[in-house]
């Protein structure tokens, strides 16, 4: 334990959907932070009550991870979080204490309706071979096995999973409002893995150790045992089903399209190819646009899925980054996906950032550092854990510990890592946290890549040509 | 970084390999005069593999190593071989399916993921697969091998318990669960907790009079099961089917003069098998264990071919062996340099050269340490006429000794 822990207690709190009913709770019960709200820029937390907290505001999906590891001893996070966690290291640093009784919707396990599966018998006696999607890879796993599903493939996703079936997966885990609110995607709940709802976690070693009794002592009147789960009523799902969405018809070429911050340029630049979209404008997204030709199918997915499915051919083109080409490129080496050109939009520079209190100008300094064994092993995050782990091999920065985040890693530093690899437009972010620059590993722009096989593929070839010559005239 | 060991792994030093080539060596041997031939599969598989027989519980299942290879873009996961039988299966069924009679053995390393670290995640075994063949006859072959291996290593006080997995699922069937109940029940068997049978009440108070009888009696002898079947004429014909079965077994085992316990609740993972388990337990370890899965080869897309077979457990066993020490003492040589110029190097090498084609091992040294663990040294000095001086440490006599054939006859003669 670092030496500035002793005695502080550290809070991991979420940001995004539970930050403002995270805020009120805190503040009710006389825990309030002061910067804690949806328009902070901060991340650092101090308590006014208590002088030995504090507190950072974290990704939810990192909190489970980063409580379990001994960073913070306290933290707030969904229990699909939570789960996700404990099914893969049950025997883990991981304790749940309560539910704080607020949160929203459930983990289910859906098909598309279209896919024919109406129950879950059906998917343990039949022996397909089942694609699932999911950002809960862990959870689906468990669900597979203990369903004894004979064969299935798990693709872990950022996002966007009800945009996959049925033609990219046949079973999804995702999170839903309700059943009903399920079905109106054209999805067909299964089977309810669990009910989302914040849940107080802490480290075993501080609980078993650390005395934060003054802090669990606020969290007293919130405490219950378990939370309670509305039962819901027998939902009619073909009524809910019916005109919720076109049937999907297979179409000759595939394309995937960026959501997100890509996606005002990547629409911006397709109209300019002259492809007039429904449903890609900044008023309207939907999952599953149309260009109007009847041999192009198109689906908005997450940039960072989408070298794995072109690889997949469940895309045969798709507009995503050079970054997240490369990240998947330096995990699956032959992989059969390739850059076609790049689109001069959404550039980005891969930078190894560490804090400015770091006594090193660049990399080769930070090697004598770390063999120095001030800092060993080097504690690195990073979104982009392949390109990260190819930066360190290549440095010869010995040891290293590669710890995965989603988004925002600049809150990590300096007290959780050391470093991080991450994307930076004007690097401004970081000047306000008193972090640096090191190195640039390179710069990164959105790119159109193509599956290899398609573009040689008899039936393909032509429309894949006429596609991309299109797309060439997007560019300025 | 003192322990740069990975968490759950084992290192075998050169006094665990003594004991642990050992079994592998009365292993083989036995095996090889059985009539059965030595296979190796690969350390990774297809996670399918595993999944698509259904005959690994989901618990298993959970605490395999699996990941996706560099080509694994398409979610095909890779698993560090987390069972011994089933990959032999697939050897069988991929190389040797037309064989009807096929008796194949192994030494292999399984990977199972142990949450707390105290255990070994890695752990050996030494297994033997009879496919094909018929009813009993094989079931008694690899009880009696598996017992001859073991009493071979001289491991006593070993007890020999049976079981049937068709019994038990029989009774099973015959408690009428729902198939959500059904399912909870078998994994509360596969973790070991036989008394949640009783607790399960069902409505044919002849079941749990069963229940109770096969939970609370060990047999020691065929006559057990006569006395079971004459007590319980009502039994299903699943129940009934499968006891004949197991009857013809013990009956075989009882005029060999094999003996053993029956135990109804010895018996784990047995998703797999479909007939007779057993297991052998020795200082309170289980030290070995198989029976018959006549459905796994059906289930991998195989023939519809029988098989049974076992594995003993290296690690618990090795605990059993007293430790060995390297006896390289009685006939090794020690060469030893007075000091390392090209001459004399050159001299010694080629006298250990000699030495060992002679058939003793020989060991250099120029460090001029003195080595107690040879009964012969040759000291080199390279000073004619007397190249050499040999020193017999057990006799603690010591010559000069000017040939290479000089050396051989007085070493021979011993």
């Amino acid at each position: 334990m670092k030496d500035y822990q002793t005695g502080y207690i550290k809070l991991a709190l979420p940001k995004g959907r539970f930050l403002s009913p995270t805020a009120s709770l805190l503040a009710g019960i006389g825990l309030g932070f002061q910067d804690y709200s949806d328009k902070t820029k901060q991340y650092r937390l101090r308590s006014a009550r208590f002088p030995s907290l504090s507190a950072k505001i974290l990704q939810e999906k990192d909190i489970s991870i980063q409580v379990a590891v001994g960073n913070y001893d306290l933290g707030i996070c969904g229990s699909d979080w939570i789960e996700e966690f404990l099914v893969k290291y049950p025997a883990g640093a991981l304790v749940k204490i309560s539910s704080l009784n607020y949160g929203e919707g459930n983990i289910h396990v859906v098909a598309s309706a279209e896919a024919g599966i109406a129950n879950l018998n059906e998917l343990s006696a039949r022996r397909n071979d089942y694609r699932i999607v999911t950002e809960y890879p862990n959870l689906a796993e468990a669900f597979a096995l203990n369903l004894r599903m004979r064969r299935f493939r798990i693709f872990p996703v950022w996002g966007a999973a009800e945009a996959y079936p049925p033609e990219n997966a046949d079973l999804a885990v995702l999170w839903g409002k309700s059943g009903a609110d399920i079905a109106t995607q054209g999805l067909i709940p299964l089977k309810r893995l669990l009910t989302v709802t914040a849940f107080l976690i802490a480290n075993r070693e501080s609980l078993e150790n650390k005395d934060l009794s003054q802090i669990l002592t606020c969290f007293s009147s919130k405490l219950t045992a378990e939370p309670q789960t509305p039962i819901e009523n027998g939902l009619d799902i073909s009524k809910e089903l019916k005109g919720a969405r076109p049937l999907w018809q297979a179409k000759e070429i595939n394309l995937a399209l960026p959501d997100g911050h890509q996606q005002a340029p990547a629409s911006q630049f397709l109209k300019r190819a002259g492809l007039a979209l429904q449903g890609y404008s900044e008023e309207v997204v939907s999952r599953r646009p149309s260009a109007g030709l009847d041999w192009l199918g198109i689906k908005v997915i997450r940039p960072q899925d989408m070298p794995l499915q072109v690889a997949n051919s469940n895309f045969d083109l798709a507009i995503t980054g050079e970054d997240w080409l490369l990240e998947h490129l330096y995990r699956f080496p032959s992989s059969p996906v390739k850059k076609l050109f790049s689109l001069g939009f959404g550039t980005v520079k891969i930078v190894a950032v560490v804090s400015q209190e770091m006594p090193v100008a660049d990399i080769d300094e930070l090697r004598s550092l770390v063999q120095s064994s001030k800092f060993a092993p080097l504690k690195v995050a990073s979104e982009y854990i392949n390109i990260a782990d190819k930066y360190l091999r290549d440095n010869h920065i010995n040891p290293y510990k590669l710890i995965p985040t989603w988004g925002a890693s600049e809150a990590f530093l300096p007290e959780d890592v050391d470093m991080l690899i991450d994307n930076v437009q004007t690097g401004k972010t970081l000047k306000q946290h008193k972090l640096k620059i090191i190195d640039v590993l390179f710069r990164s722009s959105a790119c159109l890549i193509a599956n290899k096989d398609s573009l040689v593929s008899s039936e393909k070839k032509e429309k894949m040509e006429f596609f991309t010559q299109k797309l060439r005239a997007g560019l300025k | 970084m003192k322990n740069q060991k990975c968490k759950g792994m084992q290192d075998l030093l050169p006094e665990d390999m003594l004991r642990f080539r050992r079994i592998e060596d009365v292993f083989r041997t036995c095996c090889r005069n059985w009539g059965y031939q030595e296979v190796r599969t690969p350390t990774l598989e297809y996670l399918h593999l595993f999944t698509a027989t259904g005959t690994l519980t989901p618990s298993m299942l959970s605490k395999v190593y699996s990941f996706l290879d560099w080509d694994g873009w398409s979610g095909e996961r890779v698993v560090l071989r987390p069972d011994g039988t089933i990959p032999v299966a697939r050897l069988y069924i991929d190389n040797l399916g037309g064989q009807e009679l096929t008796r194949l053995f192994y030494v292999t390393n399984i990977f199972a993921f142990e949450g707390t670290g105290k255990e070994n995640r890695e752990r050996w075994q030494c297994g033997a697969e009879f496919f094909g063949g018929a009813k009993s006859a094989p079931d008694v072959e690899i009880i009696l091998l598996a017992e001859e291996v073991i009493s071979r290593l001289g491991i006593s006080n070993v007890g020999l318990q049976l079981s049937h997995a068709g019994l038990v699922k029989a009774l099973l069937k015959e408690l009428k669960l729902s198939p959500g109940e059904e399912a909870k029940m078998t994994n509360r068997l596969l973790e070991g907790n036989w008394q949640a049978l009783t607790k399960a009440k069902s409505t044919n108070p002849e079941i749990d009079r069963l229940i109770a009888a096969l939970l609370g009696l060990k047999g020691k002898s065929s006559s057990f099961l006569h006395n079971l079947r004459a007590s319980f004429p009502k039994a299903s014909q699943d129940f009934k089917s499968s006891l004949e079965d197991l009857i013809s077994i013990t009956t075989v085992l009882d005029n060999l003069g094999c003996s053993y316990k029956i135990d109804i609740a010895a018996i784990h993972g047995f998703e797999y098998y479909t007939g007779i388990c057993f297991q052998f337990l020795a200082a309170g370890e289980k030290i070995g264990g198989g029976g018959r899965y006549d459905n796994l080869v059906p289930l991998m897309n195989g023939e519809d071919i029988p098989a049974c077979g076992f594995a003993l457990y290296v690690d618990p066993i090795m605990e059993l062996l007293p430790p060995e020490k390297e006896k390289r003492n009685e006939s090794g040589v020690l060469v030893q340099g007075k000091e390392l110029t090209p001459e004399i190097a050159k001299t010694c090498f080629a006298v250990a050269e000699s030495l060992r084609d002679a058939g003793y091992p020989a060991e250099l040294d120029f460090t001029g340490r003195e080595e107690s663990n040879y009964r012969w040294v040759v000291l080199v000095s390279g000073k004619e006429p007397s190249t050499f001086v040999l020193i017999d440490r057990v006799q603690k006599r010591q010559r000069d000794a000017v040939s290479m054939a000089e050396i051989l006859k007085v070493v021979s003669e011993g």
